[in-house]
């Protein structure tokens, strides 16, 4: 895959799912830069973290997931740069892989390994957490009632990808 | 599959916590004037009830918060 960011020609950008065949309803989200923020701030990049938990901002193309007491995930554009200031702020673009999930089985393929309860009434649109798929921790989003957003460590790309196409053959199997 | 109450996210799986073992321990102030036996209690000594248990909880793939709640050893069930 081309990219403008590296060398015309000269480098590649590799990811760990390639090779991947396409599963119906998974998507590899484009690269993100991403955030990773221990502090007691009250802002990022001019955008107010969210305080409620289990929630995420939305605001333009940045996203500000809530994780933990002082525990933030920002997901933007690949070319934003990072906003350093107090606390800790680390920079885990590459740590991370994306994945959207949608369809109308989008829950219920989630649901094949992942304990939450994805009613809508439990875990709302822009309702975010780490939680667990299969043996894997990830951080899943909500940004539509039927599009969820999957943050997973570059290691465990490929075995998520692995248990999602497992689980998308109860959707295609035809009698 | 177990539901434990973690203070700030509700109800969640089991398998998103580890355990921490029993709540209330004190480290002894003064390592150099406590006896053998006193430590011996603080490293290795633990309450094995057959009913409530106070105990840890870490909330690890998800807030990653430490939690202390009660459980009934007998049915299992969590008293925050």
């Amino acid at each position: 895959m081309p990219d403008a960011l590296l060398p015309l020609g000269l480098l590649q950008r590799r990811g760990p799912l390639d090779n991947a065949a396409p599963i119906p309803g998974v998507s590899i989200a484009p690269p993100l830069r991403r955030v990773s923020l221990h502090s007691d701030l009250s802002f990022y990049a001019g955008i107010a973290l969210p305080r409620t938990p289990l929630r995420a901002v939305v605001s333009d193309n940045t996203a500000i997931l809530w994780l933990g007491p002082e525990e933030w995930l920002v997901l933007a554009p690949e070319r934003d740069p990072v906003t350093y200031g107090y606390g800790s702020v680390v920079d885990v673009s590459h740590r991370q892989i994306g994945l959207e999930i949608t369809g109308p089985n989008a829950a219920t393929l989630l649901n094949a390994a992942c304990p939450l309860d994805l009613a809508l009434t439990a875990f709302p649109v822009g309702a975010c957490t780490r939680t667990v798929f299969a043996k894997a921790q990830i951080v899943l989003w909500r940004r539509a009632e039927h599009r969820f957003h999957i943050d997973v460590a570059r290691s465990f790309a490929a075995y998520v990808h692995a248990m999602l196409r497992e689980a998308a053959m109860e959707f295609s199997a035809t009698v | 599959m177990k539901l434990i109450p973690c203070p700030i996210c509700g109800e969640r799986a089991e398998i998103e916590f580890t355990y921490g073992g029993q709540a209330g321990l004190t480290r002894p102030a003064d390592p150099a004037a406590t006896t053998e036996a006193e430590w011996g209690a603080f490293l290795y000594a633990r309450e094995n009830p057959k009913g409530m248990h106070r105990e840890r909880w870490r909330h690890i793939h998800g807030c990653g918060q430490f939690f202390n709640l009660t459980r009934d050893t007998v049915t299992d069930r969590f008293i925050p």
